[in-house]
């Protein structure tokens, strides 16, 4: 499969204005290989089930993204709670059993504040959740973070009860 | 990494939902009256070139527009308005118009008059042609609000924003580019993944923004006329938050590189030379270029909050700019200048404020819950921003004085962080 960036120009019919963007882009997901489809039915990363818990959330999702775990944040804060210990721990023997295992580390927010300030709080969860790996006994090749801010929210809603959801890190299996 | 293009044909229907309504949400409580008399030569034309003004000019909020049928009379030159009858109808100035045949190509012709005097205000001559009346309609409107009301007008622009469709477990991110005034949306990139942060170039003709298409973030720059792109950044951790120079051949960004501290840096374009600009283990991100271009504003937690400093790009100490309120992000600066707007924590709620950069004071000038992303209009008159309405994201417009606003809602989804253009 080839991991070449597909990149599928729609020409347009229509162009009105001089000057006028006249061919949508669409971009697929990198990880759906030689799909390049560009119907809304191809959603890239199934987040369906993943609201209703860490326990569902480990089924396969749709495609290769694989949650492990989700590590739930209180307001404006990076600091993991003790309920998580346990997890951190599971993951952490995971990586020294198979060290060519490696997870990724996604960062999140709730839907307050300024959106690109939010990508650097999702990613400073992300970061903490990467130290107590390490701790654990983790190495840093197995473990690579990203941020995705508030944009990807698990729970719909704008109440405390999806803010508190939405406040998280999720724990993805990242491929060897 | 290699980039496959693939040439296929589909209708560009992807459009339809992305489109805008705008409505005045608060307006003047005086307001300028005038009236826009349909233009001669009209025919067949696709669009009615006297509504696009007459709905730029109401939408502005600083104009009472008189309707068509209670237009006494339907002159469409000077010599042919009878100024009493206006007069008696409390219209200020009559707009009067005419399209020209020039061989293949249109003239839009127009003319103001004063009602009191009688005589023209303003008359211009706008080459055209049949497919381009919507842009030589805005053209016009910003020629007579530049002239009633003294500052240049910002209705031949284009909005970029984002728009994310679809059911909550397949979202699409949508990069759209609108007229003004809502019409024309294009989709100009479509992802699975979300998109970020679009930002115009100074002229105009190109968007910066962020895409996590390849599962992390990285920063493309793509050509709107032609939708040729290029990935700009895409280092190992955050590439986020671009944001040109004045003269449009640097960006500055947000790295977090590989320990995942996020720093301000600037990117020169042609060379591709990075400059680190900040080096602080705080969030530091969301520069904006100073108008000298000699320094950078930026988001900062390093006092705990957000906050906004500046820094010379020559080097040297961040100063702190914003002291008012607990909470200050994303600045973006006025057209002259003097002021910025930012994002601010006002009991509870983020709104938009305009912060004085000589006294620091500070002004709250959105009323919402969530108001994010402000943008200014090129003429300095208004800002644009994100806002959340009965559970939606739309935009919102504000004047800077506060006296105007809007409120633009898409058919379907979410829109935010829109962009403003220059004047096109």
């Amino acid at each position: 499969m080839t991991r070449a960036l597909k990149i599928l120009l729609l020409v347009s019919l229509s162009a009105a204005l001089a000057g006028c963007p006249k061919k949508p882009t669409t971009v697929p997901n990198a990880t759906q290989g030689d799909s390049v489809a560009a119907t809304t039915d191809t959603a890239g990363r199934g987040y369906s089930g993943v609201g209703k818990g860490v326990a569902e959330a480990n089924a396969t999702t749709g495609d290769s993204v694989k949650i492990q775990a989700i590590i739930h944040f209180d307001y404006d804060s990076s600091l993991i709670k003790p309920e998580y210990t346990s997890v951190i721990g599971a993951q952490a023997r995971r990586l020294a059993a198979d060290r060519g295992l490696k997870l990724r580390l996604e960062g999140h927010t709730d839907e307050r504040g300024s959106a690109e300030y939010n990508i650097g709080l999702g990613e400073r969860r992300a970061q903490a959740v990467k130290r107590a790996l390490l701790l654990e006994g983790a190495t840093e090749a197995q473990l690579a973070t990203v941020s995705f801010g508030s944009e990807r929210p698990m729970a719909e809603g704008h109440n405390e009860a999806a803010w508190s959801q939405n406040r998280r890190v999720e724990i993805v299996d990242g491929g060897r | 990494m290699t980039a496959v293009l693939w040439l296929g044909l589909s209708s560009a229907t992807a459009s339809a939902d992305s489109s805008l309504t705008i409505q005045i949400t608060r307006g003047m409580t005086s307001t300028i009256p005038i009236a826009v008399v349909p233009f001669a030569g009209q025919g067949p034309l696709p669009v009615d070139v006297a509504s696009v003004i007459d709905a730029d000019l109401a939408r502005s909020g600083r104009f009472q527009v008189l309707s068509r049928d209670e237009q006494p009379q339907t002159p469409t030159s000077v010599g042919s308005v009878d100024a009493a009858q206006w007069r008696l109808l409390k219209t200020d100035y009559v707009v009067v118009g005419r399209l020209v045949a020039k061989g293949d190509a249109l003239e839009l012709q127009f003319d103001v008059v004063n009602s009191m005097t009688g005589s023209r205000l303003l008359g211009y001559s706008l080459p055209t042609n049949a497919s381009s009346l919507r842009l030589a309609g805005h053209r016009a409107a910003d020629l007579i609000y530049e002239k009633i009301v003294g500052v240049p007008g910002a209705f031949s622009t284009r909005i970029a924003y984002v728009s994310v469709e679809g059911a909550f477990s397949a979202r699409h991110w949508k990069l759209v580019v609108a007229d003004s005034d809502g019409e024309n949306a294009k989709v100009i990139l479509d992802s699975v993944e979300p998109i970020m942060s679009p930002t115009w170039s100074p002229d105009g003709g190109r968007l910066a923004y962020v895409s996590f298409e390849g599962r992390n973030s990285a920063i493309y720059v793509q050509t709107v006329a032609s939708g040729q792109r290029e990935r700009v950044s895409g280092r190992a951790g955050i590439n986020g938050a671009p944001a040109w120079s004045p003269d449009g051949t640097r960006l500055a960004l947000t790295l977090s590189q590989a320990d995942g501290n996020l720093d301000v840096f600037v990117l020169d374009l042609a060379t591709r030379a990075l400059l680190r600009i900040t080096d602080d283990p705080a969030i530091d991100t969301e520069p904006c270029f100073s108008a000298d271009a000699q320094s950078l504003y930026f988001t900062s937690d390093r006092s705990g909050r957000p906050q906004i400093y500046r820094i010379p790009l020559a080097g040297g100490k961040a100063q702190r700019v914003t002291f008012e309120g607990a909470y200050n992000a994303r600045p973006r600066l006025s057209v002259d200048g003097k002021s910025m707007a930012v994002v601010t924590q006002d009991g509870g709620g983020y709104r938009i404020a305009l912060v004085d950069l000589a006294s620091g004071q500070s002004r709250i000038l959105s009323q919402g819950s969530l108001d994010v992303s402000p943008s200014f209009a090129p003429n300095g008159q208004n800002v644009i921003y994100s806002a959340r309405e009965a559970g939606r994201a739309v935009l919102a417009t504000v004047s800077i004085d506060g006296s105007v606003a809007t409120r633009i809602n898409a058919r379907a989804g979410d829109v935010r962080e829109p962009a403003w253009s220059p004047i096109l």
